[in-house]
Order: structure tokens, then sequence, then C-alpha cells
């Protein structure tokens, strides 16, 4: 396949910008490409923030971003990307390693679902489907780190299940701005 | 908006393949995952050198990370500063005054317990500690606490090794890489180390709770001794953790221990000191051996003492006292 076809494939119904700026520039398919894995990648390193956590405050913010752009840019992401994504994930969580790859790879499949179900999705279909996927993720890591179930447990999951539900739309709004970074024409063309 | 194209197949035989191929695939990789976590929590460490590597790739930008939160909460404090300088300043000549007289006391006291030291003939048993390093990040979205610190195999750290700031303990090695290490928090879950009050002898295990705060469970049950404000430190007990390091404060009594706060925030902590293991004897002796391994030791023991003295019956023969484990070996 050649550049050009691979470029169009990807961009194919999409001009973000207007034709002043984009008179002999075109896109790099390496940006095109690379971004979404790029930046759901950067997501997972979350733990290397400088942030000692005595509780689990900071959200998911690797699951999140997968969800985010799967749900913002339905034909990007491979069905299997959960694996490589969740590997990644898995290396810097503290989960068990294979609870990532699980979580991700079924949340794809689970969001290609809903997709052909739902095939006319909306904003709040997207918030919905994307906090009960996060609810279901939370629980679920719970479980796999082994950590009994207590009063006090449930209530700092839910906490951070209410924070994640509420960051959801910011981080979905990232993901666009990303996009469009993502499809800025800015090689010129010789 | 609507199904993208590529999501209808329609009668395109080429594209009804593609889609399951998909399918097939998405379906195989949550497969592997859910065998690779069954795997990885039967046998916690399976994955450690994995997990190292990737640590030791992403450890200079969580140096970098550090470094700045460090210099950031200087910066605040220095804004701080000037607020309070004139009662500050006060304050602290009163202070000064106060310390003064006690340092003298306390180099006498120094003094007075080198002697009796030396009358009783004890060594010096200071533990130098291995390396110095720095929290570099932790597991902040799972609700398992973890940590990193910038030093790893290469500077002489191994699992096991306690890890403590100057205000405190912080946590032990669980796993290590070439420049980097991962820590068991005392606030995990899974974290439990032996206690005791720091007066007298009332001893505790310590676990971690997960929001943070740490619970003390007596070992011996009856009337609750403990009382608010009470300071706890190792008791050196299990051999992982030499005596006297401190622990916790407690904030709230419960029916058979207490809730406490842990002394030395890791979130407030800039360099934190590796230590040796204390008794390497006896933690490794504490590594309980399989049950097959204890029955064929055991046999071998048995046959050599009816062999030593024929006459005397197996039964009084005087096992060697084990101590009893105290420190699970926790993985993740």
């Amino acid at each position: 396949m050649s550049r050009r076809a691979v470029i169009d494939s990807v961009v194919s119904r999409v001009r973000t910008d207007g034709p002043s700026r984009s008179i002999n520039r075109t896109q790099s398919p390496i940006r095109a490409l690379g971004v979404p894995w790029g930046t759901i990648m950067l997501a997972s390193l979350t733990p290397w923030l400088p942030i000692i956590a005595p509780v689990p405050i900071l959200p998911p913010f690797g699951f999140m971003m997968l969800i985010a752009w799967r749900l913002g840019r339905p034909n990007l992401l491979p069905l299997w990307a959960g694996f490589p994504l969740g590997l990644f994930d898995d290396l810097f969580s503290g989960q068990p390693l294979g609870s990532g790859i699980l979580l991700f790879s079924l949340a794809l499949i689970a969001i290609d679902l809903i997709e052909i179900r739902f095939p006319w999705r909306s904003f709040w279909l997207d918030w919905l489907s994307a906090g009960t996927l996060l609810l279901l993720y939370l629980t679920a890591t719970t479980l796999f780190a082994r950590v009994p179930l207590t009063d006090l447990q449930v209530q700092l999951v839910g906490s951070q299940l209410l924070f994640c539900i509420v960051l959801f739309p910011i981080i979905a709004r990232t993901a666009a701005l990303l996009d469009r970074l993502r499809l800025q024409r800015v090689r010129r063309i010789d | 908006m609507a199904l993208p194209s590529g999501r209808r197949p329609g009668s395109n035989r080429k594209a009804q393949l593609g889609l399951f191929a998909g399918y097939l695939m998405a379906g195989s990789g949550a497969l592997l995952g859910a065998v690779l976590l069954s795997l990885s929590l039967f046998r916690p460490e399976a994955f450690a050198g994995l997990r190292s590597m990737a640590a030791d790739f992403a450890s200079p930008a969580g140096e970098a990370g550090a470094g700045g939160r460090v210099a950031s909460q200087n910066v605040f404090d220095a804004i701080a500063g000037y607020y309070r300088a004139g009662s500050r300043n006060a304050e602290l000549r009163d202070e000064m005054r106060i310390a003064r007289v006690k340092l003298a006391e306390a180099e006498a006291i120094r003094r007075e317990n080198l002697r009796l030291k030396a009358v009783l003939r004890l060594a010096d048993g200071e533990t130098r500690p291995i390396a110095t390093a720095r929290l570099i990040g932790s597991t902040a979205a799972s609700t398992r606490r973890f940590a990193w610190i910038s030093a790893g195999r290469a500077d002489g750290v191994r699992p096991g090794m306690p890890v403590s700031s100057p205000l405190g303990l912080i946590g032990r090695v669980l796993e290590t890489g070439q420049r980097s290490s991962r820590v068991l928090l005392l606030t995990d879950p899974e974290s439990m180390v032996p206690v005791r009050r720091a007066t007298d002898d009332v001893v505790a295990f310590a676990e971690g709770r997960a929001d943070g705060l740490l619970r003390l469970r007596l070992i011996n049950l009856g009337i609750n001794p403990i009382k608010k404000g009470d300071v706890f430190v190792t008791s050196g007990s299990g051999g992982l953790f030499r005596p006297g390091i401190a622990v916790a404060l407690v904030t709230a009594l419960t029916r058979d221990g207490a809730i406490a706060q842990l002394l030395s925030n890791p979130a407030a902590t800039d360099v934190v000191l590796v230590e040796p293991i204390w008794q390497p004897q006896a933690v490794a002796a504490s590594q309980a051996p399989s049950i097959a391994e204890a029955e064929r030791a055991d046999a071998e023991e048995t046959a050599s003492v009816i062999a030593a003295n024929p006459a005397t019956d197996t039964g009084s023969r005087s096992a060697p006292e084990v101590t009893p484990v105290v420190e699970p070996q926790s993985g993740d």
C-alpha cells in the first residue's frame, strides 16, 4: 500500500483545518497512526508522575485514554490493540500482569458490540458506556489485586470511580484535541 | 454517528472474513491475558524480570519528576516562610535556648550509655545503610500500594531489604532492577510488620489499610492497653527489620487494637535509605520449606537420631525450635 493510500484510509473523511493553511501541506503518516498509540502509552505511565499516593486517588488514565480514542475514532485502533496496550499498562500499574491485557481487550470488544447495537451514538451514550466500563474495570482490578472488599475499600474505589466518571468528558476532549494534532498538515509536499 | 464503513461488511465475503479475523484476534488476546493473569496470581514473582526491566527504562523520567516535586515543595515553603518570619523567629529562638540545654543533657546520656555498654561488653550494633535513593513513583491508580526507588541491584539492593526515611519505616523492597527497585509500602493491604510500643513490650502486627493508615492488631488479646498518641516501633521479630525503627502513631482505638498513622509519610519524603536485612539467617530459616522437603528432612533427622542412640525412643528427641514466621512474603 502506498503512503498516499495509508493516509487516505486513515483521514478519508476529515479535513480539520481550512484550505489556506493546508495548501501544499500534507499529514505525516507516522503522526496520523502513532499519536493514539503514543498517547495511550503515555497515559499508562501515570505511576511515574511525581506523586507518591497514600490511597488510590488517580484514575486509570491509560484505560480512560483507550476508551476515549476508541469512542471518538472507531476506525483507528484495531480490535487486537488491547493486548499490546494492556501489557504496557501492566508493566507499570502495579496490577498482576495480565489484568490489563484481559480488561483492555474485553473493553474493546464490548465497545464494538455497543456500537453494533446502537449505531447512532451520542455524547450521553458515550459517557454512559464509558462510565459502565470504568465501573467494571475498577471492580475487576480491585478483585484481581486480591484486595479484600471491605467497606473501606468500597468507599475508596467508589470515590475513585466518581472522579473517573466526572473526568471522562475532559479526557475525551483531550483525545479530540490530540486528534487535531494528529491530522495537522505541516509537511511540505515536494 | 453511524457505523464506520469498515464495520458494515454487507455481502462482501472478504470484509466479513476480515471482521471475523479481528474478533478472533481480540478474543485470543483476551484469553492470553486471562492465562497470564492466573499465572501471575499463582506465582506473583513470575514476571518480575519484565517489570523491573520496564521500570529501569522509565526511571530517569521518574527521577527528574522527584527532583521537581522536592523543588516545588521548597518553593512553597520559602513563600510561606516570608509570611510568618517574625513570629517564627521568636519561636525558634526560644526553642533554640531549650534545645541547647537538651543537647548538653543528651551528650551526657550518650557518654553514660557508651560507658555502660563498655561495661556490658556490647558490640555497637550500628547498621550502615546499603544505599540512599529517591522515591520516584507510586501506583497511584491501583488498589495495591507499591512505590519505586532509584536504586537497584547495581547499588547492592536486594529483595526483602527495609526502606526507611529519617522519620521512620516506609516499606521493604519487593523486586530489584538494575537501577530501580519496587517497594511494598507499609500501607499496602498485604504488608504486615511486627511492632511493639516504644515505651514497653506491648507487641502487635501493623497491617496496611488501603486508605493510608495502619491497623494495629494486638497479639495478646485481653484488655486493650493502647492509648491515643502511643508510638509503635519495629520489634525485630521475623528478622527482616531491625528493632527500634519508628513506624506509626496511634490515632484511634479499636476492639482488638488501634488505627495508627504512618510516622514517615512517603508523599512528603525526599530521600530514603535502604538498610540491610537485620538477621539474614533468621529470614532464610523462616522461608517455610515445602511439606515434602520438611518431611524428608524430618525422616533423615529421625534416622540419624536412631543411629546415634538406638536405645532411646524417637518421640523424646528434642526437635530444633523454629521461630514462627511472622513476615508473609507477599508479592502482588
